[in-house]
């Protein structure tokens, strides 16, 4: 399993790197290449040009933000460094379950999603944490709320010519917690389905709720109605429980369905898998 | 894809302590480099698809699986592979444990699975059966049903 | 007193492994390589209407494409199925396919160039015009009237049909029935996956024609002896074919393969040396796979739980081709083993070997007997619930008895000894049974899906007699070859027809040969895999290595050690029956002398420079042993598994495992363990994860190990193993092999227990693997029981 032949160009920089995409045919750009290469090596992308934006430092690291700043996480930033870091539960707890440690210390944040793979799990959390990603291109740049952003099975609203430079979280709110929760699939790893939460707790109440969940439809999803029952609620088990099961209500159409999983075994443990992560997140909050 | 050629390029690595500097095609994997244009082959390859191990590298420090990395990705980095484990003929504390405790029978996953364990129990002397377990889920072997992989590292975990 | 066999020792082999020095075939280079790609049909059953070439043959750096028919003109034969039962219909099955594709991952062209970079860009250059065919799939679903027929010549798509016991015997059991089971089951399609892809490298000397072929095989002889004589037509002589050191096999590399062919005769047609790997796609749609068995199943019972009778009827999935001992697996390795431990008067096997548009299916670990452990320890534990019975009390009820040994069983098989009830014994001890089954009444009290499964499994391992195995079909001899040659100095190099792909005959045979000759281990080397530094030899499978090829050395062994006495008695002027190997000293003495003896290094000197031998003794030192055994050997075991089951999910834990087995004297414990330990895991991986699933157009949708799950160390508890010794009394080593009995038990021990877990909800039985969605359904579907 080879790679079709490309040209290969390195990018010293994000004005380097949107210059070279311009410039090359069919281009992409490759960061730690964990999405992009084992496609290429079954010949189902072949690309003319990789522009490699592995060295472009700017993009590495996290920069914790204080107060009402988010925290800023560089779009190369790899799952291992995710995993380990002081970022929300929900993200560092997705990060830690994505593939295997060798994975995780090549494959990167802003890889993964601009792959968009239904099954990934930084999309769900990502969605539930309302992150919002900020893509530089020609005309400058952007920031698309995570909502937005994943458009499609393996699609998003990222253009050829942008790169995303920089995911940023909203820094937990006193009170607040958060967990991701997933159903491994035993061969991959990857998410048959996973539900992040986001919950801020006050006097046993929930007061704010953010649940998105994955592995179900061709993007993640984000659940007003389990949200809704949730909030003003009480986070005791029977009430999470409860306001899980709304999560019905919340995916409804085209439940993806393949060799793992059918559409009924995916929308029935979901409410599982969301109630596990709000109760999780709860647990965090308290 | 017909016709295209693409340029050469040079690429420069210290393995297991050597300079090379070599002209490979940019789509050369890392694997294939090490194997084909250096020629330590105690790398191996067991799958396509990022899932077995069988080809993990240290690169940089970090255990990765070289069958998904570009040689070009690699360039200017520090890699080590399983022939520069042991050092003047004397097993590493790692390789050592595997023979020991039996940790392998037909030795194929075995330089990938060193590779990822010898990562594994840096800075955790005290590792758990479970962490180990956990720890080597990005390595796959089809022989011994783990447990002697498992004590294996235990042993070298303490031994290191 | 034994200073090796029975102890445990580190491997000999292992430095080079864990050095990354390991000779694997895809590490071999020769001196202007060529590289050989080839190009798989994406369809599982179409015509090839046309295939253009010319534009990958136009590309810069490939040497040669060619197609089917250019192998069959420039004298390539068909592939031969080397086990022929009765009236067997034989397709044809051609190394690059001419005219019809019949599975997603036949060869339809031959691509070789420069770097296999640039092969695998040819292999896109290829026009193939493709005129699809309706699709044949299901073991028993491909028989019926409106199935495509995918041979001609081969109605109802059926290859042979077999059967064994006694028909009578049965009926009578089931007419004075007092209870009866029945079952329907599946054994699902596995795919082997051993960790290196198979490869193949060759080289053509022109000068001296002859071939050497480099490849993962479990047994080379019988691969040069298939080339020579049906597909590449080189003499014997002129062939040597080697296996180095391969990355597992588990049955997958034993088969005669097409890409065997395919090499060598591209080297011979170009000149130069060329060299083929299989990447693991190619692996997952062209190594042979194993199991896919449906089968129906029914016991007999009388009113006190004994058992009286079996009957069972099974369609086996072949594939698209009968591989080289395809027609082995489910007849002779397994209808002979449906009497299990248990003595049943009456057992009756029925077996259809069909054709289906799928990858040839052929032995896998186990092979056969897995299957015939799985439905016989399914039913049984269906007998017990029936009775209302303990499943180990039931089992016990039916055991044979430790004194009817020699058993003759209604299957054919004799089976030599073992103690049976002392396996129970074992395991009851040593996983605490009693406390398991009162804690499970606290798990199920508490809401909770907890099961404990048992299984008591039998195999046959090393398949023996030759004659016998003659009689049931087989092409070749079941012998094993061993040579002892002991140099002028004393070190020892050991010849062996077995072959190690993981199971450490470097050790295990050197501890044998160190044994018998009364000398160190590291003075003697094993040699293995390459047909021009060994005798014939048979290779390694079916659990043989120790009680077959392990026997050969021994019996060379002991005729260097009888030669040696003769030569020692002649220098020291004593008689042969006064001389004996001292084990305290590893000196050849004379009784009662006081003189130090000889040293074994003295007396092979002696052998060699042959001045002063008796006078009926050649020079030399270096024997040869033929061993056939006069019987399979019959390994047996008792295995008990705990699971829990996540109501909410269906997702198993697999918490407690506990093996006893009985294989006989033990060589090495610590190879042996290994051995078994491992072969559990691949047996759970039947039960919970592993399924070669194929969808209706006959793709294979578990193509990856991304979709096809592998087990890993993380859904594993520790494996306990326990053992008891009944020394098979067939052979000289008293082995009866440690190879496949953990995949063969682990399996049906692992379902016994799911089924437990879930016996609260009334289920009886689901089908493999087990996974959380399958038990989340049946949960579902259960929620109100």
């Amino acid at each position: 399993m080879y790679p079709a032949n490309f040209n290969y160009v390195r990018a010293g920089s994000v004005a380097e790197a949107l210059s070279l995409i311009e410039s090359e045919e069919d281009a992409k750009f490759l960061a730690g290449g964990h999405s992009l290469i084992p496609t290429m090596k079954l010949r189902l992308a072949e690309p003319s040009t990789l522009v490699d934006i592995g060295r472009i430092e700017d993009l590495r690291g996290i920069s914790y933000g204080s107060g009402d700043e988010p925290d800023c996480i560089g779009s190369l930033t790899s799952h291992a460094t995710i995993a380990t870091s002081q970022l929300p539960c929900a993200l560092v707890e997705a990060a830690r379950g994505i593939g295997d440690p060798q994975v995780r210390n090549r494959g990167t944040i802003g890889g993964n999603i601009a792959h968009a793979d239904p099954a990934s799990d930084l999309p769900t959390v990502l969605t539930a944490l309302e992150a919002t990603i900020r893509v530089a291109g020609p005309e400058g740049t952007r920031n698309i709320e995570a909502g937005d952003f994943f458009t499609g099975l393996f699609e998003t609203g990222l253009k050829d010519n942008e790169l995303i430079t920089v995911i940023s979280v909203p820094r937990e709110e006193s009170g607040a917690g958060s967990a991701y929760a997933k159903l491994f699939n035993p061969a991959s790893r990857y998410a048959v389905v996973g539900a992040s939460a986001v919950v801020t707790l006050d006097a046993g109440k929930i007061v704010r709720a953010r649940v998105a969940v994955g592995g179900l439809t061709a993007t993640a999803v984000r659940c007003g109605a389990v949200e809704a029952a949730l909030e003003g609620n009480s986070s005791s088990a029977d009430a999470i429980k409860e306001a899980s099961s709304q999560v019905a209500a919340d995916v409804v159409d085209d439940i993806l369905e393949d060799v793992h999983a059918s559409a009924e075994y995916r929308l029935g443990i979901i409410p599982v898998f969301v109630a596990r992560a709000v109760q999780s997140a709860c647990s965090r909050a308290a | 894809m017909e016709g295209r050629r693409s340029m050469g390029v040079n690429v420069t690595m210290n393995i297991n302590g050597k300079a090379h500097s070599v002209d490979t095609e940019p789509r050369m994997l890392l694997v294939d480099f090490i194997r084909e244009k250096i020629g330590l082959t105690g790398t191996n390859i067991g799958c396509d698809t990022t899932q077995c191990g069988a080809c993990t590298v240290h690169m940089d420090g970090m255990a990765v699986k070289s069958c998904t990395v570009l040689a070009v990705q690699a360039d200017g980095s520090d890699v080590a592979t399983i022939e520069g484990l042991a050092t003047d003929g004397v097993l590493h504390p790692m390789q050592q444990a595997f023979w020991d405790e039996h940790g392998l029978q037909c030795g194929y996953c075995t330089p990938g699975m060193i590779m990822a364990a010898t990562k594994l129990v840096e800075g955790n002397p005290d590792i758990s059966d479970e962490e180990i377990r956990h720890g080597l889920e990005g390595n796959i072997c089809r022989c011994t049903g783990y447990q002697n992989i498992v004590k294996a590292v235990k042993v070298a975990a303490q031994a290191a | 007193m034994s200073r090796f066999v029975g102890k445990s020792f580190k491997r000999v082999e292992d430095p080079r492994f864990l050095q990354g020095q390991g000779s694997y075939v895809a590490n071999l280079q020769r001196p202007g390589m060529a590289y050989v790609a080839i190009l798989r049909s994406p369809h599982a059953h179409a015509r090839i209407v046309g295939i253009d070439a010319s534009a990958a043959e136009a590309l810069d750096g490939v040497i040669a494409v060619y197609k089917g028919q250019d192998l069959i003109d420039g004298g390539v034969g068909p592939l031969p199925c080397g086990w022929v039962v009765p009236e067997l219909k034989i397709p044809e099955r051609w190394p690059i396919v001419p005219d019809c594709v019949r599975h997603v991952g036949d060869g339809v062209a031959v691509v070789v160039a420069d770097s296999p970079y640039v092969a695998e860009d040819a292999l896109e250059l290829i026009e193939v015009d493709y005129e699809p065919l309706p699709v044949s799939l299901g073991a028993r679903a491909t028989t019926e009237y409106r199935a495509t027929q995918i041979h001609d010549g081969i109605p109802n798509n059926t290859a042979y049909t077999w059967a064994l016991g006694d028909e009578q015997a049965m009926r009578k059991a089931f007419a004075e029935a007092a209870h009866v089971v029945e079952l329907d089951l599946i054994n699902q399609r596995l795919i082997p996956n051993a960790m290196e892809p198979r490869a193949c490298m060759a080289e053509w000397d022109a000068a001296m024609e002859e071939m050497t072929v480099w490849t993962t095989s479990q047994n080379p002889h019988p691969i040069r002896l298939l080339l020579s004589a049906f597909t590449l037509g080189i003499p014997e002589n002129k062939l040597r074919v080697i296996s180095p050191d391969v990355g597992g096999g588990f049955g997958s590399k034993i088969f005669h393969y097409p890409e065997e062919v395919v090499v060598p005769w591209v080297a011979r047609a170009i000149q130069r040396p060329a060299k083929w790997v299989s990447t693991r796609s190619e692996a997952f749609m062209t190594d042979s796979q194993g199991r896919d068995h449906v089968t129906n199943v029914k016991m007999a019972m009388q009113r006190d739980g004994v058992i009286t009778g079996l009957h069972v009827q099974t369609w086996a999935d072949q594939g698209a081709y009968l591989s080289t001992f395809a027609p082995l697996i489910p007849t002779a390795l397994s209808i002979t083993l449906f009497s299990g431990l248990y003595k049943i008067p009456g057992i009756w096997g029925e077996m259809k070997g069909t054709l289906t548009n799928t990858v040839p299916v052929d032995a896998y670990r186990g092979a056969g007997r897995p299957e015939a452990s799985y439905l016989l320890e399914r039913i049984v534990e269906l007998g017990a619930k029936k009775m209302g019975m303990d499943p180990i009390a039931f089992r016990r009820l039916n055991l044979i008895p430790a004194e009817e040994f020699p058993y003759q069983t209604p299957v054919a098989f004799q089976y030599d000894s073992g103690n049976y009830q002392g396996l129970f014994d074992k395991l009851e001890e040593l996983s605490d049974y009693g406390q398991l089954r009162a804690e499970q009444q606290v798990q199920r009290a508490a809401g909770k899906l907890w099961g404990v499964g048992v299984s008591g499994c039998i195999e046959a391992s090393g398949p023996a007699p030759s004659a016998v195995a003659g009689s049931l079909g087989s092409a070749v001899g079941l012998w094993e070859s061993g040579t002892v040659r002991v140099h002028p100095s004393g070190k020892v190099t050991a010849l062996t027809g077995s072959h190690a792909h993981g199971q450490g005959h470097e050790t295990t045979f050197a501890q044998v040969v160190a044994e018998e000759l009364n000398i160190e281990i590291e003075d003697v080397e094993i040699i293995h895999g390459d047909t021009g530094r060994i005798p014939f030899g048979m290779g390694t499978y079916g659990s043989r290595s120790a009680a077959v090829g392990g026997s050969a050395l021994v019996r060379s062994a002991e005729r260097v050690r009888e030669k040696m006495i003769k030569i020692a008695a002649h220098q020291m002027e004593s008689r042969p029956e006064d001389v004996y190997f001292d084990d305290e000293t590893r000196t050849i003495r004379v009784q009662g002398a006081t003189d130090e003896g000889m040293t074994f290094g003295a007396v092979a000197m002696a052998a060699y420079t042959a001045h002063d031998l008796p006078p009926d003794i050649e020079p030399g030192l270096d024997e040869t042993a033929f061993f056939d055994p006069s019987n399979f050997t019959f390994p047996n075991s008792a295995h008990l598994a705990v699971v829990s089951i996540d109501r909410e999910t269906g997702e198993i834990t697999l918490e407690k495992y506990v093996g006893v087995d009985d294989v006989g004297k033990v060589i090495n414990p610590l190879i042996v363990d290994g051995q078994l330990v491992g072969g559990v895991a691949q047996g759970v991986g039947q039960a919970l994860w592993e399924h070669g699933i194929y969808g209706e157009d006959g793709q294979l949708l578990t193509g990856s190990m991304l979709d096809y799950a592998m087990p890993r160390a993380d859904r594993f508890p520790t494996i306990q193993t326990g053992r008891i010794e009944t020394p098979s009394p067939t052979n000289p080593l008293g082995v009866k092999g440690a190879g496949e009995m953990g995949t063969i038990a682990g399996t049906v021990t692992v379902a016994n227990a799911v089924m437990d877990a879930l016996a609260p909800l009334g289920v009886d039985h689901v089908e493999m693997p087990f996974t959380s969605e399958k038990i989340w359904q049946t949960i579902q579907s259960h929620s109100d029981s």
